[in-house]
């Protein structure tokens, strides 16, 4: 077996059965790589659902076993907040409409399966969004940024409220009313996401995105992203979606066009070209071959596979001073890059330079 | 093969440079270093821990050093790393052993989910555990410090690790936290046990590590059977006693000091009832050490 970073991630999350043979120190290495990556209970639930957690030596089963066991709470937590946020929505004739981790999990979708959630994200139309947040306020949810310049990022700028954390539950609610911030160059229209969602069944008013929107706004979501800490978690997860839409023959030729029709042709072309780089997802050539309308200069693929290709690797075991973080700041440039235009974006990134960080100490407790 | 086994220059060059295998229970941290204050204290205080050569499992591996930026020329700090994460924000570079200390209890409060967990000093006798679950500021450290000092069995001052199938406790014998008062009482209390030199002006104000006894280093793989749950109170003058306290308040009491309680749902509650029921729960006020020692020594004759 490779001593390679990503290859370690590819076979834990695609070839469980290869991962038993792992001598101890590679074991340690690949619970610690799969923990950065917020991926150790993805890795853990493959083994599991193989049958193959008895084999695993006890001291890396305990590792797995405890991210089971914070996955499961995760996920009753996203099960239990997601009923209750039906009742404030339905009192303003709004469906709940779900996007990423919860959606994959509602949706019944392998790509939720022991995936780590931190926050629960729905898509709501933009001439709502007033009522929706009152109506929020009202069943006890408040913003979580409460400096002035935050609350003007988030609503004259971005394409979603500042979080909002429930009073007493203390779980956070992302309100989207776009999947890309107002200020960016691509323009994905949502009024089409939403016309185009899809009921659950059997359940009132809950919705997801349809199969094409879904798998590009995971695209999107991962090539505009600023923290690419968790790109191979998310990776992980447009793969996921890729190999189990993907079955549907008709699906490919749908997710081209639709990538078109809402703008979203170059996120999906870096989406399959390091879905398929990393984690080696099947994509049909054809696919490949139409979604290459989305492709950049090529000198501007070269510097993105660059960086692309160090700053998904988990953290190099040396810890500190390895490349990748490097090449994160510079996506997260890049992020920032797409997600404004240039003034907005020097007035941006000067306000947050000149400001103090609130971060915990150790030791406070 | 134990730390002292090593001398002094072989562990700070395994510190700067593969990391030392610290094995503490069931747990094993490597731990990388180049600052003298974490040598010094790793050399006091960990002697006779076992260190594993490279070739076993390292459940941790965590960092702490100077940043390498202009920083390191200017009011110096150290930096926690976890796996390449930083959890923490710096602090000032005399700090830095107490770091490494609280940053270990973070990885596996934050980590370890396998076990139900509780911010709780466990002390054992006679295969009886002995929980002391409280706030900070409660003398919960200083009562443990003074129990393994007169015949108990240290299993934790910080982080009660209850096994789930089992309902025992799970020993993580580490060097006992000491703050401001209690640093002098402790050393009065026991004169010749190893302390580190204080750190000042931390979080909690002046730390200090206790060495812990080497009976129960030795014995750290044996778990323990949940005998007591006693919430201590330090109180200048009180006289010694244990009141006795309801089973159902001594479960709200747990409940209030679990870090991961609701991970486990309602699992956690089966386990923590499983407890409670072969506990006998009380609340102890003392204002001195040796009288609270007595005390806890007629409970478990």
């Amino acid at each position: 077996m490779s001593t390679a970073p990503v290859p370690w991630i590819k076979a834990a999350l695609q070839s469980p059965q290869d991962l038993v043979a792992c001598t101890l120190p590679q074991w340690e290495h690949l619970i610690h790589q799969a923990r950065r990556a917020n991926l150790l209970s993805r890795v853990a639930e493959n083994l599991r659902e193989h049958g193959l957690m008895p084999r695993v030596p006890p001291s890396p089963r305990a590792h797995l076993a405890a991210a089971l066991v914070m996955a499961g709470a995760q996920k009753e937590a996203v099960e239990r907040e997601v009923a209750l946020l039906r009742t404030p929505l339905a009192k303003v004739d709004v469906d709940l409409v779900l996007l990423k981790g919860a959606a994959y999990l509602i949706a019944g979708l392998p790509a939720a399966r022991g995936r780590v959630f931190s926050d629960i994200d729905i898509l709501v139309p933009r001439h709502k969004l007033a009522v929706v947040e009152g109506a929020l306020m009202l069943d006890g949810w408040s913003t979580t940024h409460h400096n002035p310049y935050d609350q003007r990022y988030y609503r004259q700028w971005m394409h979603e409220l500042p979080p909002l954390q429930h009073n007493a539950r203390r779980t956070v609610l992302d309100v989207h009313h776009a999947i890309l911030p107002l200020t960016a160059r691509l323009k994905p229209d949502s009024t089409k996401l939403l016309a185009a969602s899809q009921p659950i069944a059997g359940e009132d008013r809950l919705r997801v995105l349809c199969p094409t929107d879904m798998v590009l706004h995971s695209a999107t979501h991962l090539f505009h992203n600023e923290d690419l800490s968790q790109g191979l978690r998310d990776l992980a997860d447009l793969d996921s979606l890729l190999r189990h839409f993907g079955q549907e023959p008709s699906f490919w030729d749908a997710l081209t066009h639709r990538a078109v029709e809402l703008d979203l042709a170059r996120p999906l072309y870096y989406g399959l070209r390091y879905a398929t780089r990393v984690l080696g997802t099947p994509v049909p050539a054809e696919a490949r071959r139409q979604a290459d309308m989305g492709r950049p200069s090529r000198l501007g693929i070269r510097l993105m596979d660059a960086l692309y290709d160090r700053a998904l690797q988990p953290v190099a075991p040396g810890g500190v001073g390895s490349r990748t973080p490097l090449s994160r700041q510079a996506l997260y440039m890049r992020a920032h890059w797409l997600r404004m235009p240039p003034l907005l974006l020097a007035w941006h990134l000067s306000a947050k330079a000149l400001r103090r960080e609130e971060n915990p100490r150790p030791g406070a407790a | 093969m134990i730390v002292a086994d090593l001398s002094y220059r072989e562990l700070e060059q395994r510190l700067a440079g593969p990391g030392l295998r610290l094995r503490t229970g069931p747990l094993v941290s490597l731990i990388r270093s180049r600052l003298p204050a974490v040598v010094r204290g790793i050399s006091l205080l960990y002697a006779e821990y076992p260190t594993d050569d490279a070739g076993g499992f390292a459940d941790f591996r965590v960092q702490v050093d100077r940043p390498r930026n202009l920083r390191r020329w200017l009011q110096p700090q150290a930096h926690f790393f976890s796996d390449g994460s930083v959890p923490f924000k710096p602090l000032p570079l005399d700090q830095a052993f107490p770091m490494l200390e609280w940053g270990l209890n973070w990885c596996v409060s934050s980590h370890c989910h396998q076990y139900l967990m509780f911010h709780a000093a466990v002390v054992e006798k006679s295969g009886r555990a002995l929980i002391l679950p409280a706030p900070p500021g409660s003398g919960k450290s200083t009562l443990c410090a003074g129990l393994v000092n007169r015949g108990w069995r240290l299993l934790s001052d910080e982080l009660a690790l209850i096994e789930t199938g089992s309902g025992r406790v799970v020993p993580l014998p580490r060097p006992v936290s000491l703050k401001n008062a209690s640093i002098d009482v402790i050393r009065v209390f026991a004169p010749g046990v190893a302390i580190s030199r204080p750190v000042h002006d931390t979080a909690k104000g002046s730390v200090a590590h206790m060495r812990a006894p080497s009976d129960s280093v030795g014995r750290a793989l044996e778990t323990a059977r949940p005998g007591w749950i006693v919430i201590p109170r330090y109180e200048a003058g009180l006289a010694a006693a244990l009141i006795p306290l309801s089973r159902a308040r001594g479960l709200m009491r747990m409940a209030d000091n679990a870090f991961n309680y609701s991970v486990h749902g309602r699992g956690g509650y089966q386990v923590l009832a499983q407890i409670i029921d072969q506990c006998s729960c009380y609340e102890f006020g003392y204002g001195d050490l040796e009288e609270a020692a007595a005390v806890f020594n007629d409970l478990a004759a």
